[in-house]
This record gives C-alpha cells, structure tokens and sequence, in this order.
C-alpha cells in the first residue's frame, strides 16, 4: 500500500526525521494560503501521485488531453507563480514514466518551504529477498535518474544490510555516512536521521522508504526532501490508522471490489477473460492463452477456497470488461472440489445471461462428477482435458485472437 | 528415500482446533499421514478427532515433541501469531532433538514478521522451514506416505521425479503432468512466493541431486526476484541430474510501481523471459506450456536412458 509524499512527511516528522515546513492543498485558494503562511519567498509546488518521476512528467488535461505544463514539480518564486502552478497541477492528469501513458489525476497538491542545498543524496530503504534483511542504500548521486547510476556506475551505489537480532548499529551508519563523504555536524546528524528512520520503518511494516533527494544543508542539517513510502499489507490488521492514508482514488475501482469478495484481479487489454484458482496458474493461464495467439483480457485468481457466490462475482467482474469475448476458466481442485466450481459456473452463467463462448478445463478433486455437471447442462459450455486445450479452443472460438 | 521427509515421518499439527488446521489435518491422515498429535496453546489436555479417532492436544511445542518425538510440524495458525509459531517450533526442536521440519502453510504474515522468523530459524542449523504462503511438502507412500500441507492427496503416486515450485495450484498441474507420462513423485515441495521464506531452490536441487529415490526435477518459478537464476547458475555447475522448467507470468504487466529501490535491487531483473533465458543457458529443459512439462520430461528422460 503507497502513500502519498505529504502523508509521508508527517509520518517522518512524527519519527524525528527532519523534513520541511509544507502545506497539503487540494484547491487553488488554499495553495496560495500555504504560500502566506510559510513564510518562505521560495516554495516547491508538488503534485502528490502515488509514481514517481513527477519532476519530469507532463500534464495534460484530462478529456481533451492538450498539454498543460512540463513538470509536476516546480519552484515558485512568486505569489502569482504558486497561482500559475497550482492551477496547472490540480484537476489534470500527470503522465510520468511510472504511470503509463494514461496517466494520473491529480487532486493533492503539496505546497513545501524552500531550503539551502548543499548537496543531494539518495535514500532507500527495503525489504531484500536475497539477505532476507533490511536493507539501506544510499548514493551521493541524489536527485538524479538512479536507476541508470545503479546500471552505469554501481559503485557509487552503498548498501549496509541490518542483522534483525542486532537493529540498525553505529558502525553502519557511521561507515554508510562516511561512504557519501559525510563529516563532522553532518554526519552525526545522518546517523541520527538513519536511526529513526529505520526505527519508523520496522515500527510502521514498511516495504520501502525511498528519500530522493535526501539533501545536506548548508547549515549542514539532513533533511528529507522527497518521500515515498510502502507499507506492508501483510500487516494491515495491527495498522488501523492506515484506513485514513489509503487514497482509493489512487486504485482502480473494480480492483477493489474484487478484493472485498476475496478475489485477486487486474484487467489487461486482452479479449479472453479467465477466471482461474492460484496465482501461479493464473499466470501460466494467461501465457498460454498468448501462446496459442490469443491476448488475455484479464489475471483472476479466485483463491483456494471460493464458493458459488465469489465464481459469480468473478464472472461478473470479468463481464463488465466490454473487450471480453470469450471466457477461458481453468480450475485445479485441491481443497477446491470441481463439482462445487462447475455448479458455481453454471448458476454464474444463468444468473448473468452469459453470451460470449465459455470454455472449461476442470482438473483434480472430483473431476468426473464436475465434467458430468457441465455436460448434463444445455448452455453452451465447452469443456476441455487440459490447459493447452481450453487455451486453443476459446481462441478459435472467438475467432483466433485480435 | 526422498527428500527431508520419509514416507512414516511423524507430524505434529500446529493450529489443530482452528477450522483450516482441523480440516486439514483430517485430509493428511486420510491420506495416510502419521499425525501424532497437535498444538494450541491454552487447549493442552484437549483431543481433536480426525478421521473418527481422537488425537492429543498440547499447550506447546515442547511438551508436544517431547511426548511424540514428532520429525516435522505445519502450521496452521493465523497471521499474526504465525511468526510466532515457526519461532516456537524451532526452539522445541533445537533443543530437544537438533533438527526437524517446520512447513507454513499461512498466508499473509507481516514480512517484517517473517524476516525475522527465518533468521531465528537460520540460527539454528539443524531447522528446516518451507514455506510460509505454500502447499507444503508431500512424499508419496506405496500406500499412503506424508502429505504436510493443503494439496490434494490423491493425484500423487510414488516415483522418482522431484518437484519443486513457488506456486501451489502450478504444483499440482506438474505432479498431474508427471503422471499422465506414467511417472510418479520422490518429494513435491511448494517453497512459496512470498519475499521472505525459508528453503529456496537451491537447497531442494542440492538434495533431489543427492537423492538416490529421485532421477529427474520438475522446477517451477514464477516473475519476481532473481531466486530462479540464481538457482539454474548453481543447476548448471552441481546437478547431474535432468531438469525440466517452467516460469509463469510471461504475459503479466509491468507492475505499477512508486520507486526505484526494488528495481536497483534485483538489477532490473525478474522477468519470465530472463528466466527461461537463464534456464536454457543452464541445460534445463523448458516448456512454454505448463500442459507440455510431461512430454518435454520424457523426452529429458529418454536423452539420459532412463525411459
């Protein structure tokens, strides 16, 4: 679950993390009212989306999609200039290279004090598969595209592991501080800003905490400049206070009705819905359906124990996609049993007056008495052996793809 | 033989009065699986029927082993408390036998919850964890056999091919592959997918290669990390024996992401195509369809002799 930059900076405030005097915005008005109150001549005005790359997006407006402004974080120097931004930002759509080309619209606006910089770093946190630790990373090279300084130059690229026995230790910080050229004032003060970050970071089930740029003022404090964070849904249930942060508008609105029936789906630009149990297969389903020329219009996996009610929410779901012309399910039963699902499918079928070709492959805990029940049915329902069958058969039933 | 789990291994069932614990419990002794008893604390004393006969309950892992002995445990406790468990059940085993395995089936514990878990259990070198977030472990009896987990019994029959997979219901399809070529299973081992688990690849073609029972390997990865190049690096210098692959998630999208930390981490790397590039690089035989691994199996057993 991602929050946005401004949510963010009051959760590194509220963990001793030195940040900026900001403002959160959501009109016009109340942007030029932060820029009153802060006091600062200079200000940052900043669209809050959950992708990163703001700085160098583009916003367009939403219907007639005509280019509004380059950049989705810019630097006023005026009272009139915060009026120009803002009205550029809010209400329109940023596409950066991390929301696809659709973009995202903006209804946050967060207005932050200037400050001197002496020098940009970067700074992430995460959880890494392969030391199975936290991990810290850091880089003198702040602000910049550092993906490419990863590939190109991986040197420049520090990284300390936490042993979870002994928590984040002095040495660490001291040597990832000394590894960014940090001294003196500047250095102590990042190993007290590293402790309460990773501090909050375990406290909070964070995923990720990303500061870029994490910078060094002239007075030589440690201030985090950006901030994105990912909290753990894992650990939602000990995080009440996260049902405040979730932005909804952020996440697509059929995916999270799918997720209240218990369901796991995310549309695609395919044409053959499937509706399949377990991840893994509901993956490989989708490959298979390329592979024999056809494009997936969607990844559904209805979980290890769906019911009759969760199969017809699932096909539901997959109807309201106006792309889908034929539905493939393919169904392993474990806990699962294949009758359960084919009467499931048949009720669904009923229940939506399903036109588009139906075609599916049950295997597993009593497969013969499902196939039974789908060949005693008089709805048109094809049933196939296996998975490279079903495949090839809803393709050529939709006529061969796209 | 097999691997880590004999086909009489002794098993405790952690959760066994919840509903997913009892359920399933009493699907593993149909099979034929020698539970020995289980553990909820507070319900010490109490018994559970399974399959019409009462099983004993024991307030905590300690006591449990210590009155069954038991090899391994699984667990079916719910999220919060899961960490927890796998922790409990490897100090009981450490200290009164030196090793055992313990298989999570639970899904959705807190990663910090699990990182660290398996550093707890890394401390203690006798202790194996599979999972969590996984079908669990099954080696396959003449009649009956060990089945710790959540998959289906009955489409699994003894033989000499190892499978390996992060996915559960993937796991299933290859084990049905394997017998639609007439070729039965030594272990079956669904490792999970979550970011933090116990046992990974490598240690599972580590042992299938030194398994005398197994002559060939199934390993199924999925998108995500970089566990499966890793694993078909070390294939490539260590197993002598076939292996046949599949990766899932060729078609899935580019995931919507926030930064760049996890990108910069895995090196770019993670896709389905990396994966079958690196398998092939490896000698590991792959099929771009998971309803293809039993033909592509025969043929690798063919090229060695063995059918």
């Amino acid at each position: 679950m991602n929050i946005h930059e401004y949510q963010g900076k009051t959760l590194l405030r509220e963990n001793n993390v030195t940040v900026l005097e900001g403002v959160h915005c959501t009109n016009v008005e109340q942007a030029l009212a932060a820029y009153d109150s802060l006091g600062s001549k200079i200000v940052a005005v900043k669209s809050q989306i959950h992708a990163g790359g703001r700085g160098k997006g583009t916003l367009y407006h939403p219907e007639t999609r005509e280019h509004v402004m380059d950049g989705g974080v810019k630097i006023a120097f005026s009272r009139e200039e915060v009026e120009t931004y803002a009205t550029n930002i809010l209400g329109n759509v940023l596409v950066t290279i991390q929301t696809g080309d659709e973009g995202k619209l903006v209804s946050n606006l967060y207005v932050e004090a200037g400050c001197d910089i002496a020098h940009e770093y970067y700074l992430a946190l995460l959880v890494d598969r392969d030391t199975k630790s936290v991990l810290i990373m850091a880089s003198t090279e702040g602000g910049m595209d550092i993906e490419d300084v990863a590939h190109n130059t991986p040197e420049l690229i520090h990284k300390v592991v936490v042993d979870p026995n002994a928590g984040l230790l002095g040495f660490q910080k001291r040597d990832l501080g000394m590894a960014l050229g940090l001294s003196g004032a500047a250095l102590r003060a990042f190993g007290k800003m590293l402790s309460s970050m990773y501090t909050m970071f375990v406290a909070e089930d964070c995923v990720m905490v990303e500061i870029n740029p994490l910078v060094r003022t002239g007075a030589d404090e440690i201030v985090a400049l950006d901030s994105k964070i990912s909290f753990d849904e894992n650990a939602e249930f000990r995080h009440k206070k996260w049902d405040d942060l979730r932005d909804l508008s952020e996440e697509e609105d059929v995916e999270i009705r799918a997720k209240e029936t218990g369901l796991s789906y995310v549309k695609l630009d395919g044409n053959i819905g499937c509706l399949v149990n377990g991840a893994g297969l509901a993956m490989a389903t989708m490959d298979v359906i390329k592979l024999y020329g056809g494009e997936p219009a969607n990844f559904l996996d209805v979980g290890g124990g769906a019911n009759e009610e969760q199969v017809k929410t699932a096909f539901s779901i997959i109807m309201e996609d106006p792309n889908v012309k034929g539905i493939l399910v393919n169904i392993f039963g474990g806990i699962m049993r294949c009758d359960i699902i084919a009467r499931g499918v048949i009720a669904a079928t009923e229940a939506l007056s399903l036109e588009v070709p139906l075609v599916v492959r049950l295997a597993g805990t009593n497969v013969d008495e499902g196939k039974k029940i789908l060949a005693a049915s008089t709805l048109n329902i094809h049933a196939a052996d296996d998975l490279a069958e079903g495949a090839q058969k809803i393709v050529a039933l939709i006529g061969g793809g796209q | 033989m097999s691997i880590w789990i004999e086909e009489d291994a002794k098993v405790l069932v952690q959760g066994i009065t919840g509903k997913q614990g009892m359920f399933h419990a009493d699907k593993m002794v149909e099979y034929g699986t020698d539970i020995v008893g289980g553990c909820t604390p507070g319900k010490g004393g109490q018994t559970v029927e399974l399959q019409g006969k009462p099983y004993p309950v024991w307030d905590s892992m300690t006591e449990a082993i210590d009155a069954t002995n038991a090899d391994a445990t699984v667990i079916y406790v719910p999220p919060p408390f899961a960490a927890e468990a796998i922790m409990e059940a490897a100090d009981a085993f450490d200290f009164l036998k030196g090793e055992g395995v313990i298989v999570c089936i639970t899904e959705g514990i807190p990663t910090l919850d699990m990182v660290k878990a398996v550093a707890y259990v890394e401390n203690r070198p006798g202790i194996r964890l599979i999972g969590p977030n996984c079908p669990g472990i099954i080696t396959p009896g003449e009649t009956g056999g060990a089945k710790i987990g959540i998959m289906p019994g009955h489409i699994h029959a003894k033989g000499r091919i190892g499978i390996v997979s992060k996915s559960g219901t993937l796991t299933y399809e290859a084990v049905a592959q394997t017998m639609s070529i007439n070729e039965g299973q030594s272990t079956c081992i669904g490792i999970g997918g979550d970011p933090v688990n116990g046992t990974g690849f490598i240690e599972c073609l580590a042992a299938f290669e030194a398994d005398p029972q197994t002559a060939a390997i199934i390993m199924i990865g999925e998108i995500g990390g970089n566990a499966e190049q890793e694993a078909a690096a070390w294939a490539s210098e260590n197993v002598t024996k076939p292996i046949v692959g599949f990766v899932a998630g060729a078609t899935a999208p580019p995931g919507k992401r926030m930064g760049h930390a996890g990108a910069i981490i895995s090196g770019g790397k993670g896709t389905a195509e990396e994966k079958f590039e690196a398998f092939r690089e490896a000698g590991i035989a792959c099929a771009m369809d998971p309803s293809e691994l039993g033909a592509v199996l025969l043929e690798s057993l063919k090229a060695v002799g063995l059918r």
